[in-house]
């Protein structure tokens, strides 16, 4: 097993490396010169060349992109363009609002999920399985900022009991969990947050289950004389790899942040970042927003890997 | 639409006939099961009468489809109850199986009854070890603790002859050769001290040396306990092998039954009689039995008559009337053929 542990992170690290290519490129994938947005419009020809020099891009790109890889790990992603603050500090703060979000949403979406879809999964063409199924399906056609806005109107401005938008009366900077003046204008963003992986959680569960249900050894099970509730507990545990992939892809899509979500409640988590540095081309905060959330996304999938593989011992051989 | 099964013989008309076993530990009488969908109906068993003694070995014999592991599953109630039709009697050792609550149910399998099946790599749990499997239907059924329930998971992969048991104990199936993935199997069928085992092909999925090795082992354990056994299988010599009695199924229906010896040394009807002579003319067992021309019928909609008769050699207009009802020689056989008069019995005796 722990050489299995070793194995995968190992792979991981060639990950790690191309993810942090694609970033470093980005740069000079974006349309346009880089430079152009710290340059005057009238720039003399020696200007331009001083700066390009003075930000190294007049290097090769190899010596380039180690160099930029050296700040990078010593966590100097440059300054946002936008705000001229460090990058590092905007995405960390904008990551950790993400992070409060999804930090509540992520339970409350698998925990419904994964309920739902085991219970019809061990139902198959019965009536709940037809309700969950049915369910499922409207949550995942169902476009959530849409859903945003129709919560905020009928919680914010026809009830009036939460907060329609933004972080806590005082802004981001002052936000404490803690105050239920502060934590209720979480409410409504997680709720809409969590709609989006239930029904595909409870999909990808309720199948998982139903095709574990049909195999050989659940009839040994039975003939074995266990209870409905035992072979159950066989079945969930038989099921779980798929369903822990699953969980472990919309985990990193949620810390992703919906930029969509998050632009309809004002909330200044990493997908409301990442829409605001499009917009304003801020490369830096780009490349440090994207390399943060692929590394989110590589340590997602290994430690999936290695509960599935914990679970499933035939994973391991392969 | 669908032929009605033909009603089968009720068990008072049999009484004092080769089924008329007062101390049988299993009777089935009139067993049928369909599968009912919206579309169609399959008749998988059609009338199944046979009962088996403590200790006897009963070999069922036919072809893919014949309706030889349905019969085994209704035995324990295994097939899908939403779907499934049965009818009939079950009575294993006294319990009447298809009118136990779900919490005697649950006793009765495992505890007095066993099934080993065909295919031991999908029929254990690949996600447990085989430790574990064998241990928790040891706490299922006779409680007591975790460490006495492994401690006797050990002493039955010791009873079947697996080598190096202890470090097996912690193997996932997938880590077993597929002779010793069935001896597994047969461990777990066999930890709670069962009095009749159900053995669904239990050496199909096994090489040829293997076959013969887990074979030797099932009649060695079965004859030491002393366990009632039903025996499914579509080879001959396995059945000769092993069987005290055989009962060979057709479309859902038992055609012929009797002592081993005997039916194969002169079999009554002429699907068994199909079946040894190409056994005798082909050398390849495993062929044996597609080697009668044609093919079985369709079960969603069986005709009235003998089900053998549009593969039979011997047929005659009789044959489409009805399906035969079973005949009975003195020594305990049993056939089901219009050409079986006593005439023809006595000339086998
Ligand atoms: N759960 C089910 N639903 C519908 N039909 C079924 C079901 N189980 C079995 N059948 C049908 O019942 C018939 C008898 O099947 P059965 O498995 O008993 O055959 P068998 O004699 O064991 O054959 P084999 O030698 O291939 O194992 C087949 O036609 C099969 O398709
Ligand atoms: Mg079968």
């Amino acid at each position: 097993m722990l050489a299995y542990i070793m194995r995968r992170m190992l792979l991981a690290i060639p990950i790690a490396f191309g993810v942090s290519v694609v970033c470093f490129s980005l740069v000079y994938l974006a349309p346009g010169d880089p430079l152009s947005v710290i340059l005057p419009a009238d720039a003399t020809q020696e200007m331009v060349a001083q700066i390009r020099h003075a930000y190294g891009f007049d290097r090769p790109l190899p010596v380039q992109y180690l160099f930029w890889l050296g700040h990078v790990l010593t966590g100097d992603f440059g300054m946002s363009i936008a705000t001229r603050r460090p990058v590092i500090l905007e995405v960390t703060g904008a990551l950790s609002n993400t992070f409060m979000l999804t930090s509540f949403a992520v339970p409350l979406a698998f925990g419904l999920g994964y309920a739902m879809g085991a219970l019809a999964g061990c139902f198959p063409g019965r009536a709940v399985d037809r309700l969950v199924t049915g369910a499922a399906v409207v949550g995942v056609s169902l476009p959530n900022y849409w859903l945003g806005i129709v919560l905020v109107i009928i919680f914010a401005v026809e009830f009036m009991a939460l907060p329609a938008t933004g972080m806590g009366p005082k802004g981001s900077a002052q936000f404490s969990l803690l105050r239920w003046s502060d934590a209720q204008y979480m409410i409504l963003p997680v709720v809409t947050l969590a709609l989006i992986p239930v029904g595909i959680i409870a999909r990808t569960t309720r199948a998982a289950v139903a095709e574990v249900l049909n195999l050989d050894f659940v009839t040994t099970l039975r003939a074995k004389g266990l209870s409905e509730i035992a072979v159950i507990r066989h079945v969930l545990k038989n099921s779980a790899p798929q369903v822990l992939a699953v969980m472990g892809l919309q985990f990193g899509y949620l810390m992703g942040g919906s930029i969509l979500i998050e632009t309809v409640f004002t909330w200044p988590g990493s997908g409301f970042m990442l829409s605001k540095a499009i917009i304003n081309r801020d490369i830096p905060v780009l490349q440090g927003t994207i390399l943060f959330l692929s590394m989110i996304f590589v340590a997602t999938n290994l430690v999936v890997d290695l509960l599935q593989s914990m679970i499933d011992p035939r994973i391991r051989r392969s | 639409m669908n032929a009605e099964p033909i009603p089968a013989i009720s068990a008072q008309q049999i009484a004092g006939t080769a089924f008329g076993h007062d101390e049988a530990l299993v009777e089935v009488r009139d067993l049928t099961v369909r599968f009912v969908t919206r579309e169609t109906t399959v008749h998988a068993v059609n009338g199944v009468n046979f009962s088996v003694r403590p200790g006897e070995v009963l070999c069922i014999l036919g072809e893919s489809g014949s309706g030889k592991s349905v019969t085994l599953r209704a035995m324990m109630r295994l097939l899908p109850p939403r779907r499934t039709r049965i009818e009939g009697s079950i009575a294993i050792d006294g319990q009447d199986v298809l009118a136990l609550d779900k919490r005697a149910l649950g006793e009765l399998r495992g505890g007095l009854v066993s099934m080993i099946f065909q295919e031991p790599m999908t029929a254990l749990d690949p996600v447990y070890t085989i430790g574990t499997q064998i241990a928790e239907t040891v706490l299922r059924h006779k409680g007591g603790s975790r460490a006495a329930a492994r401690a006797r998971a050990l002493e039955l992969l010791e009873l079947v002859k697996i080598p190096e048991a202890a470090r097996r104990l912690d193997n996932y199936p997938h880590e077993l050769s597929g002779g010793l993935r069935q001896r597994a199997m047969i461990a777990m069928a066999l930890s709670c001290g069962p009095r009749l085992l159900l053995a669904d092909e239990p050496t199909t999925a096994l090489d040829a040396t293997v076959q013969i090795q887990v074979l030797i082992l099932l009649r060695r354990l079965q004859r030491e306990l002393g366990m009632g056994t039903i025996f499914v299988t579509h080879d001959l010599g396995v059945a000769a092998e092993i069987a005290d009695r055989i009962a060979v199924m057709y479309a859902g229906r038992i055609v012929e039954e009797g002592p081993v010896a005997d039916v194969l040394r002169a079999p009554l009807h002429p699907y068994t009689q199909g079946l040894l002579a190409s056994t005798v003319h082909g050398q390849s067992r495993e062929r044996d039995i597609e080697a009668i021309p044609g093919s079985p019928p369709d079960l969603r909609r069986l005709a009235a008559g003998c089900a053998f008769a549009p593969r039979c050699g011997l047929v005659q207009s009789e044959c489409h009337a009805a399906m035969p009802e079973p005949r009975y020689t003195a020594a305990g056989r049993m056939a089901r053929c219009v050409r079986i008069t006593q005439a023809a019995l006595a000339a086998a005796e």
